[in-house]
Formats: C-alpha cells, sequence, structure tokens
C-alpha cells in the first residue's frame, strides 16, 4: 500500500503513457442525422441533409469492438436522435458486454417504457436528455415541436429505472433568464447533474447566431443565478455551467484537445476528432469502412494534422499560454476568419478578434434597440429569421456552400 | 442518507458508478457519466472490496492480510470519507 490516496483524474490524461499517444477516452457514435426535431443551434453539420448513408448494425458492432481494443472506455450513442435506429438495443449490449460505460445521449423522443426496459436489459448505463428550456413555450418554439410533457415523461422513466441522470439544456438568449427555474426543474426531476451549455457557435447556432448570443449582463445574472443553485443544492446535484467563449475571450481547449480524448464516428462512418471537424478544408478524414480504428487514430492524417503545438502560428506559437488552451477551436477559426490554422478568434490577441467583438456589441445593440429583454423572446427584431434545423433547410444550406452567409464581415 | 463511517459500516462503489480494472491504463478505474477517475492501487485495492457485504473492519483486515501491512485503518477511512462526497461510494 502506498499512503497517497489521491486519485488522478479523468483530466489527467498525460499520466497515462508518458511515452507518447494515448487511446481515445471516448467513442461517440452518431448513430443517424435523423431527428424528429428542429434545433435551432443543432451541432449536427448544417449539410447533414447530403450524409444519408448510414452504418448498418455489423458495421456499428465491428467499430465498437475497435475503440474497446484499443482502449475506449467511454461509449456516447448520439446523433441525430439514436433513439430512431431500431437495433439501438443490440449495439447497447454490445457496447455494455465489451465493458465501455455505455452513455445514451437523446432527446428522450421515442423512449417508452417498453424501449426503456429493453436499453436497461441491454446493460445501458446512463441517459442524457437534452431539454431546450423551463417553459412549455419555448422549448416548443426552439424544437419546432411539442415535446415539452413528454420530456417532463421520459425524465420520470429514466429515474424509474435507476439510471443516473444528467440533464443537458442549451442556454442562449432566448432562454438564458428562465436558468433557475431550468436548474430547480432539473432538480425537481431528479437529475444528477445538470450541464447549462452556453450555446456554441457552429453549424445551426452559427447561422442563428446573431438571434442566440446572450447580452453581457444575461450572462453575468446568469452565473450568479446558477451559483445562488450550487449555494443551495450542494452536492445533491452537481451544475456544470459552460463557458461562454464569445464574451470571456478566452479560448477553449477544444474537445480537450485535437485527437486527444475523443473519437466520433459519424452515421456514414466518417472518423473526426470533434463532430463538427467535417467542415474544414484541405483536412481528410478517414471512413471506419475502409480503416481500423486505431490506425485512424494514430496514424491518420486527419487525427494527426492538428495534435499538439506543432502547427501552430503566431501568434498562438510563441504565447504562454499555448499549451493550456492549444489556440482554442480550428472550427471557429476557420468559420471565422476564413482559416483554420490561425488562433481562435475569441482569443485577445487574435488579428480577428474584432468579428467576435462586433457579434457580442450586435447582441447589445439588439438587445438595447429592441428593449427586449425578457419580454419578448419571440419578437424578432427585424433581422433575419431563426433558422430551424430539418432536412429541406439542410439541403438548401449545402447548396449554399455551406459556409453560411453570418460570416460576410 | 449516509451517515457517518463506523467500522460496521458497508460500503459500497456508487450508484451509477463502475469500478473495472483497465489494461490500456493499467489501474483501476471508476467510470461514472462521461467520465473516467483513473485510481492509484491503493485507491484501488481499496475499492474492490467495497462491495456492500464487508464492512470496513474486515475491509482493513484483507487489506492488512493482503499487504502483509498493519495500522491501515486511518488510511481507508480518511480515503472512504473523501469518496463519498465524490458519490464514488456510500453507506447506509
Amino acid at each position: 500500500m502506498t499512503t497517497a490516496m489521491s486519485p488522478a483524474t479523468a483530466g489527467d490524461l498525460t499520466a497515462m503513457a508518458p511515452s507518447g499517444l494515448n487511446p481515445p477516452l471516448w467513442l461517440l457514435a452518431e448513430l443517424t442525422y435523423r431527428c424528429p426535431l428542429h434545433c435551432v443551434f443543432c451541432y449536427n453539420p448544417v449539410d447533414f441533409a447530403a450524409h444519408t448513408a448510414e452504418l448498418d448494425t455489423a458495421e456499428w458492432r465491428r467499430v465498437l469492438q475497435e475503440g474497446r481494443a484499443m482502449g475506449a472506455v467511454q461509449c456516447g450513442f448520439s446523433g441525430g436522435e439514436p433513439l430512431l435506429r431500431a437495433d439501438l438495443e443490440d449495439m447497447v449490449a454490445e457496447a455494455a458486454q465489451l465493458g465501455y460505460y455505455t452513455n445514451l445521449i437523446t432527446s428522450g423522443v421515442g423512449l417508452t417504457a417498453e424501449r426503456a426496459a429493453r436499453l436497461r436489459a441491454a446493460g445501458l448505463d446512463h441517459i442524457q436528455l437534452s431539454f431546450q428550456d423551463s417553459t412549455r413555450e419555448i422549448n416548443d418554439f426552439l424544437t419546432n415541436t411539442r415535446t415539452y410533457g413528454l420530456k417532463h415523461e421520459v425524465a420520470r422513466i429514466i429515474k424509474d429505472n435507476g439510471w443516473p441522470m444528467v440533464m443537458n439544456v442549451v442556454i442562449h438568449r432566448l432562454n438564458i433568464e428562465h436558468i433557475g427555474r431550468i436548474i430547480e426543474m432539473a432538480h425537481e426531476l431528479g437529475a444528477e447533474y445538470i450541464e447549462l451549455a452556453n450555446t456554441q457557435y457552429y453549424s445551426w447556432a452559427f447561422v442563428n447566431r446573431d438571434q442566440l448570443l446572450p447580452t453581457r449582463q444575461q450572462l453575468i445574472d446568469a452565473e450568479a443565478e446558477t451559483n445562488r443553485w450550487r449555494d443551495k443544492l450542494g452536492d445533491r446535484m452537481r451544475i456544470f455551467f459552460v463557458a461562454p467563449d464569445y464574451h470571456e475571450g478566452r479560448p477553449k481547449k477544444c474537445m480537450n484537445g485535437w485527437g486527444n480524448v475523443f473519437l466520433t464516428v459519424t452515421p456514414d462512418g466518417t472518423a473526426l476528432p470533434c463532430h463538427t471537424a467535417r467542415m474544414l478544408p484541405g483536412l481528410s478524414f478517414p471512413n471506419v469502412r475502409d480503416m481500423n480504428l486505431r490506425d485512424i487514430w494514430f496514424d491518420s492524417e486527419g487525427f494527426n494534422h492538428y495534435r499538439g503545438t506543432g502547427w501552430m502560428k503566431e501568434p498562438c506559437s510563441s504565447c504562454p499560454d499555448k499549451e493550456k488552451d492549444l489556440g482554442g477551436c480550428r472550427c471557429q477559426a476557420y468559420l471565422l476568419a476564413n482559416d483554420p490554422d490561425v488562433a481562435d478568434p475569441v482569443c485577445p490577441k487574435s488579428p480577428h478578434h474584432d468579428r467576435v467583438m462586433a457579434a457580442v456589441d450586435q447582441a447589445e445593440s439588439r438587445a438595447a434597440g429592441a428593449g427586449c429583454g425578457q419580454a419578448a423572446p419571440f419578437a424578432g427584431s427585424g433581422v433575419q429569421p431563426l433558422v430551424f434545423r430539418g432536412p429541406k433547410e439542410s439541403l438548401q444550406l449545402a447548396a449554399a456552400g455551406a459556409k453560411l452567409k453570418t460570416t460576410d464581415h | 442518507m449516509s451517515q457517518a463511517l463506523q467500522p460496521g459500516s458497508k460500503p459500497v462503489i456508487g450508484k451509477g458508478f463502475r469500478f473495472q480494472w483497465e489494461p490500456a491504463q493499467n489501474c483501476h478505474v471508476l467510470l461514472y457519466p462521461e467520465g473516467m477517475v483513473k485510481l492509484n492501487q491503493s485507491a484501488g485495492e481499496i475499492l474492490k472490496r467495497c462491495d456492500g457485504e464487508r464492512d470496513v473492519t474486515a475491509i482493513v483486515a484483507d487489506l492488512e492480510a493482503t499487504f502483509s501491512a498493519s495500522g491501515l485503518y486511518d488510511d481507508v477511512v480518511a480515503f472512504l470519507e473523501m469518496a463519498r462526497p465524490q458519490h464514488w461510494v456510500s453507506w447506509s
């Protein structure tokens, strides 16, 4: 017995294999891009409708086996809506039998008591349920559906099955002022964790950014309210508040490092270091139909390209924080500066930082101009209307070249 | 709810956590919703014995026998008291 009793934490992955690259901690299986919801902040690619070929059950089984063999321990089934795959139970059973901790990341649409019982029998460890808001009006508006009542029912099914529950709520201008009520609701529904995920502006959220970006004051108030609930609930429910990087001016260590923790497999079998990386120009990402997961992770050009710090330009390459944030997010650099090799423009040292500031200032002036506040979240103010995620809209955006008008600065 | 740890308490791995040996990490781990805690050897050896059947006295006796050690009671209690607020273990 040693006397040191403090274990390493999940973030301490560098301790694993001092002589080189570690295996992924996470295998994220995006089973389908199909989804009954139409969320305005969806992180699926805007051209998802152009990618319709899905891996079949046998191919997914092989992917799960290859991931586990190389040391992945967390398996996330997401989408789209993974419950739309009729073979979900088979894949959960395979993953559980292989020794993964199995996570279902779902909107809850399609999770009946019968289906839940089958998933539990298959060995499902945990469900993350997305919620859009504490109010029926905004939940249903943001998803362009009537799902609010259903989600309460699903939360009850999750608890009845004894699963731990993480609730994920994407936070933005239209629901941020309800944050206290959202936390309270999660607690009432029995969630062990709630992730208050300030919107990351990619994909559909980027299309709708000017409608979704909150004001500085809204964020300050939301964080204060969150802290009040942390004090009140103690360790009964953990509350994660995902920092809003546009406002904080601090680039995030995106995906905890490119090709460091996460390996995402998209519905058509493309392997990605993050779920939005496919947008990046000039990179090719392998398909699990053509290459073993181990070779993809360790040897493919797509996974190696932005690993570490060797790819950096100034101001990143001489920055004292370069190991800490790894230059921020490559997709954000591409979306905002049109170059995936430059510093993430949310960083104040970026020569493109003014583009982020302009977006933040726009949110301030719109709020002031519209007298918006919490009174009229739906009123809009004469700018571009919200674009709901859907196959028709996706094909239109794909045809328009996918990189989208909001980048025209 | 849990009470203060007693010699007769029977700790068990927390609900929603899975404890297992990971060859790729060469250590015991606790898996939980969306994360992993890698455990050092002593933490792993303690948690391996937290099966809800054995009480603290029995866990300490087994550890002392296995590792030819003595006086481990305080270390084990300190670890369990640290682990409980993280929900890694519980006892009634």
